[in-house]
């Protein structure tokens, strides 16, 4: 085990923590990888050390379950991951040309970082927003109904050092250290920061109240 | 349902809070009757919960429709040891993006679902399985749950009736398998999220091989409205067998895509309607039902009841209702590849049918797709969909065959094109909704 001092006594204290959620020590290990992720910005080999002495797996059983998952990474991951739905709907409605232009843009390809560390770019498969297509994901945060031209304002916003404000989320968008460590089920104190709902979730509330339906007599 | 000339009603139940003002906090969801369910489902005896959703005819919304009452029933008599409820909460379906905004609008209708749910079954710690992929969700579930604690809806001797329960949200981390009931038990137990053999079945060795339950979001959410307002209300809504409301999704080349709660049985023309239309200048080409897994439909399906009778007898499944909407600009070669690969990226790799089939379906259907194919190809996409449906080691590999077979059933011609053509006839900047010239270089991949 290499983490210093502490940084190993404040993840031991964090790991006990996840533990005391589980009925069963093993069931933390997905928040607890979440968790060496919010340390190292990836899933480090310290941080799969790590989870295997504290649940006394071989690190060969926690790799297995690591590498099962997109959402850990295998090398040091950007500050801001950019995710461009390309699953169908995404795609058909524009999601291939964001991705396209935002790849062009940035200089890299699916799963790669830039150099400086700033940005990851992926392609996503679908992340429940379909309504609001195209789709793109910030650090895991909603950025509905995009164009080339949104998904090109968010690298500039980032290059500038400007914070970036999601469409369904909170304020502004925490890095993806800090969202691996909301992930490992530690509150950042962001849940009453946006809003309730996009039109397109209230499409059939808004039909409703036009059309005077009240909805089955309760 | 109804004859010609009826107008189904949309009936915004589970949505009914989500355009308030902070729809999420515990002060508004009890401001609007939140929890008087729970108050009331404390005071009755726990066999009569489940009758009560038993008679409801209430059926799993998370795709498969197994009715939820009887799930309940099948676990064994208690043995003093512990027994769990699981929320289903992975959403990853393609199309599918309804339990998201419930999570995200009015989080506590599902916690109320899980108290009641998890007091009538007998179970003292619930988990909430959300993929990891919606950090704002999952802020917005943890909250709730620490509310509900604060509310005394949570802990020990809730309401001060012995009863004891706990909840734990647990965050995915990125596989659409996890979504499968057994896979996501894996997943919870911290390992890979692959699929178990069944029998045994959840019910009798779930979670840590205790009996378990697994429910969708959706369906444990509608469980307070059917112990608040009863199972004759619940059942007025519907068909004969699909009863209740639920939520479709409209998704693609409609003016108003969004939510819309309705009666069980209304039909994708009526829906249509409401959501203002295909756009502008365009008409429909093809559609899914259920999310990417349940085979495509046509114009000719408009009239099909969304229940899930009248949608398999038609063909397909009514899935998670997640009506993805495609039309005429659209390549459907070039649709059902890009699922294709999904299926072949999810695959888990356990079994040999789904790993390696859906590996060979992404092959050709890239090579058709890109004019690099042969008519051989079309033939053999049936072949390989052969060696994958039915065979694999749970539904994901039959999921991976729907979009291809049901494609080329009813657009056999169009990939015939794709390979007299050499290449794909559609022009995919006209499909997108917003202005671009097509671009003829490749794009980092």
């Amino acid at each position: 085990m290499t983490y210093d001092e502490s940084t190993a006594k404040l993840l031991a204290k964090d790991a006990a923590e996840i533990f005391a959620r589980y009925p069963v020590r093993r069931s933390a290990l997905l928040p607890l990888l979440h968790l060496v992720q919010s340390v190292d910005g990836y899933v480090s080999p310290d941080g799969i050390q790590f989870c295997a002495e504290q649940l006394d797996l071989s690190s060969a059983e926690v790799s297995a379950v690591a590498t099962f998952y997109t959402q850990y990474k295998r090398r040091p991951n950007g500050e801001y991951q950019l995710g461009v739905c390309t699953n169908t709907l995404c795609a058909v409605m524009g999601g291939d040309e964001i991705w396209r232009q935002l790849s062009e843009r940035v200089g890299v390809g699916h799963d790669e970082t830039t150099a400086d560390g700033k940005i990851s770019l992926e392609r996503l498969e679908c992340n429940a927003g379909c309504d609001y297509a195209p789709v793109m994901m910030v650090n895991w945060e909603f950025f509905d109904n995009m164009t080339p031209e949104s998904a090109l304002q968010l690298v500039d916003d980032i290059l500038a050092g400007k914070d970036l404000v999601p469409t369904r989320g909170a304020d502004k968008v925490v890095s993806f250290k800090e969202a691996s460590r909301v992930l490992a089920g530690f509150d950042d104190g962001r849940a009453d920061e946006g809003v309730s709902a996009g039109r397109p979730s209230l499409a059939g509330l808004d039909k409703a109240k036009e059309q005077g339906w009240k909805g089955q007599d309760t | 349902m109804e004859g010609a000339g009826h107008v189904t009603q949309l009936t915004p139940v589970l949505s009914a809070t989500w355009g308030l003002e902070h729809s999420w906090n515990f002060d508004t969801y009890r401001a609007h009757g939140g929890y008087e369910a729970a108050t009331k489902a404390l005071a009755m005896d726990q066999a009569d919960i489940i009758q009560a959703v038993k008679d409801s005819g209430l059926r799993g919304r998370g795709g498969a429709g197994f009715p939820t009452g009887m799930k309940w029933g099948f676990l064994p008599a208690d043995d003093g040891g512990p027994r769990y409820l699981v929320v289903n909460a992975d959403e990853s379906e393609p199309g599918a993006c309804k339990d998201m905004p419930t999570m995200m609008a009015a989080p506590h209708t599902l916690i109320e679902g899980v108290v009641i749910t998890s007091f009538a079954i007998g179970c003292d710690h619930a988990f909430i399985y959300v993929r990891g992929e919606v950090i704002h969700v999952y802020r917005r579930l943890m909250k709730a749950v620490a509310e509900a604690y604060d509310n005394g809806w949570l802990g020990t001797n809730i309401k001060g009736t012995g009863f004891n329960l706990d909840v734990t949200v647990h965050a995915g981390a990125g596989a659409y398998i996890c979504g499968e009931e057994t896979a996501l038990l894996d997943s919870l137990e911290g390992r890979r999220g692959q699929p178990r053999l069944k029998p045994p079945f959840p019910a009798v060795a779930g979670l840590y091989a205790r009996p378990t339950v697994v429910n969708n979001v959706e369906s444990i959410a509608s469980v307070p409205s059917i112990i608040n307002h009863g199972v004759d209300w619940f059942t007025s809504m519907g068909t004969d067998k699909s009863k209740g409301m639920g939520l479709f999704s409209l998704s693609g080349h409609v003016n108003r895509p969004g939510q819309y709660e309705a009666p069980l049985g209304i039909t994708p023309r009526e829906l249509l309607e409401m959501a203002g239309g295909i756009r502008d200048g365009h008409t429909l080409k093809f559609w899914t039902p259920g999310g990417s897994s349940t085979p495509i439909f046509t114009d000719d399906h408009l009239d099909v009841p969304l229940d899930y009778e009248s949608v398999g007898a038609a063909g397909s499944m009514l899935g998670t209702r997640s009506l993805q909407i495609f039309d005429d600009t659209t390549c459907v070669v070039r649709a059902v590849e890009r699922w294709t690969e999904f299926y072949k990226h999810e695959s888990c790799g356990k079994c040999t049918p789904c790993r390696e089939g859906t590996y060979w379906l992404d092959l050709i259907m890239r090579r058709l797709e890109t004019g690099r194919g042969t008519m051989a190809d079309i033939q053999q996409l049936l072949d390989t969909c052969d060696s994958i449906a039915g065979r694999a080691f749970c539904a994901l590999g039959d999921a991976a065959t729907a979009p291809v077979i049901s494609s080329v059933t009813l657009f056999r011609e169009e990939y015939e094109r794709h390979v007299t053509e050499g290449g794909c006839p559609f022009d995919p900047a006209a499909s997108a909704l917003f202005d671009y010239d097509s671009a003829p270089e490749e794009a980092h991949a």
